[in-house]
């Protein structure tokens, strides 16, 4: 499995290929669609995640020391995104997790190209990454 | 009047997103101001900023005078009867907010009823909760027919003895359809129960006259007829504005202070407590100016009704396309269209489009009981202006078949 640092900059290098936003939407389109699919009992009122626009559910669980993510929503954009978020922090240590600034949502321009209210839905799933790395220390 | 010299009046329609010409569809939830009313405003901040009414200086004089000429204004885009039956407030929410403190004070007792609509925007819904709560009165709920005009027989059969006072709107923000307002009042009416009609969307599109409609309150957002922000009318029978208590306590608003009693001014100042919007009410004025020119003019009227007409056949005509609020008659449908597409997200379709250059609104619209209604969780909505034109329309159904392409 590749470090935390190199499937960020993996992302990174995708994320760059792209010039324009429709096209990046185009991107986070295909990762919804590709995203696993999410067992529709775990759709509870505690896993969804608060402070998004659309509705986004997460769920988590730790094993063998790391922390491995589900997630839906029935937005396919933000469906995209959090796709993203858990392609890169899903079997990850609680530990590295928790220590990571979550910066290169930044430098792919995520939060400056969404919505205030979509980003409030990125900066409300981090923190509940972040959340649950922290609860899993 | 062209369409093109109109647009040269609001530079923000010049302006670019993301490197595409702005086309604004969201004038329902705000509309853009021409250059008279920032004028105005600016020129308020400028050359006569002063406290109104107080002072006996040239500035407060001129000050109070612009901000009572525009009442006189308003008074006469209402049709209203008299100047004292105008109250400036910071808008269409506070407006309501203000009937249902200070009407509640004064008439609603426990176990009284209020009627509000299902379609209705929350700030005609949570203050007459409020009030509710307040008085342990009962809160009863005015059904839409299939089309989604409100519904006389459905107020028949809710009216009471106990039904004090029924909230509706003229045209709900996400159906854009013209109610019958003036068969629901009159319904209202027989029974003794007075009415008020949310004129948020109304009075954008509708000419007003309140003495006609014969509605006992009437209320609408000067942002939203391309006036400045922070500005709002209540219109109110005198006959209930006196019998009301004052809403808030404060300077402008008494007659003499007593610690043994204080008595109200006269209306309406008994309902304008504290130092009003002194910048921005006047900019009512250019902005009604502007509003009735292009209402009254034939050419722009006209390009308003084809841009209905091509989207309600664009918006019906599409499989996966779901309109809702579809006219019986089609001059009772403005030009605001709210509509869900099978198998994509509203939030994504809005997204899309904002990328694109188009500015929609998404979500439930402050109408969460007419979504759960409808049982939907969301939709998209498209509102037009005078300055929107027939290319941008078309534009927009070209994006958005883009956005539906690529969302399935």
């Amino acid at each position: 499995m590749k470090s935390l640092e190199e499937t960020k900059q993996d992302v990174i290098g995708e994320f760059s290929m792209y010039d324009e936003w429709l096209d990046k939407y185009e991107y986070l389109i295909e990762l919804g669609k590709n995203l696993e699919a999410y067992p529709e009992e775990l759709k509870t009122e505690d896993r969804l995640i608060k402070g998004c626009q659309s509705r986004v559910w997460l769920d988590y669980e730790l094993r063998d020391g790391k922390l491995f993510f589900r997630a839906d929503s029935d937005a396919i954009i933000t469906k995209g995104i959090i796709s993203l978020l858990i392609g890169v922090y899903s079997g990850r240590t609680p530990e590295e997790i928790a220590g990571d600034d979550f910066s290169f949502i930044d430098e792919i321009g995520l939060s400056q190209n969404l919505s205030p209210t979509r980003a409030n839905g990125l900066v409300s799933m981090i923190g509940t990454i972040r959340q649950v790395a922290e609860g899993a220390l | 009047m062209k369409i093109e010299d109109i647009r040269k009046d609001f530079p923000i329609l010049g302006t670019t997103v993301y490197g595409k010409p702005l086309v604004y569809l969201d004038n329902a939830a705000t509309a853009q101001k021409p250059l008279s009313v920032l004028r105005v405003w600016e020129e308020m901040s400028m050359a006569k900023n002063a406290n109104l009414h107080r002072a006996v200086h040239s500035l407060a004089m001129s000050a109070t005078d612009a901000y009572e000429k525009t009442r006189d204004r308003v008074r006469d885009f209402l049709h209203a009867g008299s100047r004292e039956e105008i109250v400036f407030t910071s808008g269409t929410t506070a407006s309501i907010n203000l009937v249902a403190f200070s009407f509640g004070e004064a008439f609603i007792r426990e176990g009284d009823e209020i009627v509000v609509s299902v379609d209705g925007h929350h700030s005609n819904i949570v203050p007459w909760q409020l009030l509710c709560q307040r008085k342990n009165a009962v809160l009863k709920v005015l059904e839409i027919d299939e089309n989604g005009y409100l519904s006389p027989d459905s107020l028949r059969k809710i009216i009471s003895q106990r039904t004090k006072i029924v909230a509706i709107s003229l045209i709900s923000n996400v159906l854009g359809l013209i109610n019958p307002v003036k068969e629901l009042i009159d319904i209202s009416h027989e029974k003794g129960v007075p009415v008020l009609v949310d004129g948020a969307q109304g009075a954008v599109h509708e000419k007003i006259d309140v003495q006609e409609m014969d509605c006992d309150f009437f209320a609408f957002s000067g942002h939203k007829v391309f006036a400045a922000t922070g500005t709002g009318v209540l219109y109110g029978k005198k006959k209930w504005l006196e019998a009301m208590p004052p809403y808030m306590g404060g300077g402008e608003m008494i007659d003499h202070v007593r610690f043994d009693g204080t008595t109200w001014a006269p209306l309406p100042q008994k309902f304008e407590a504290g130092t009003q919007n002194i910048s921005a009410v006047p900019t009512l004025v250019p902005a009604i100016d502007w509003l009735e020119s292009v209402r009254e003019d034939p050419e722009i009227e006209a390009g308003q009704r084809e841009i209905v007409r091509y989207l309600s056949g664009e918006l019906t005509g599409r499989e996966r396309i779901r309109l809702f609020g579809v006219p019986r008659r089609t001059q009772d449908k403005i030009g605001l269209f709210s509509f869900t597409v099978e198998g994509a997200h509203h939030e994504d379709l809005a997204l899309i489009l904002d990328k694109m250059g188009i500015a929609v609104r998404s979500g439930q619209m402050c109408a969460e009981p007419l979504m759960d209604h409808l049982g939907v969780t969301g939709m998209v909505r498209v509102s037009f202006a005078p300055y929107n034109t027939m290319e941008e329309a078309e534009y927009f159904v070209k994006c958005l078949d883009k956005a539906i392409a690529m969302l399935i």
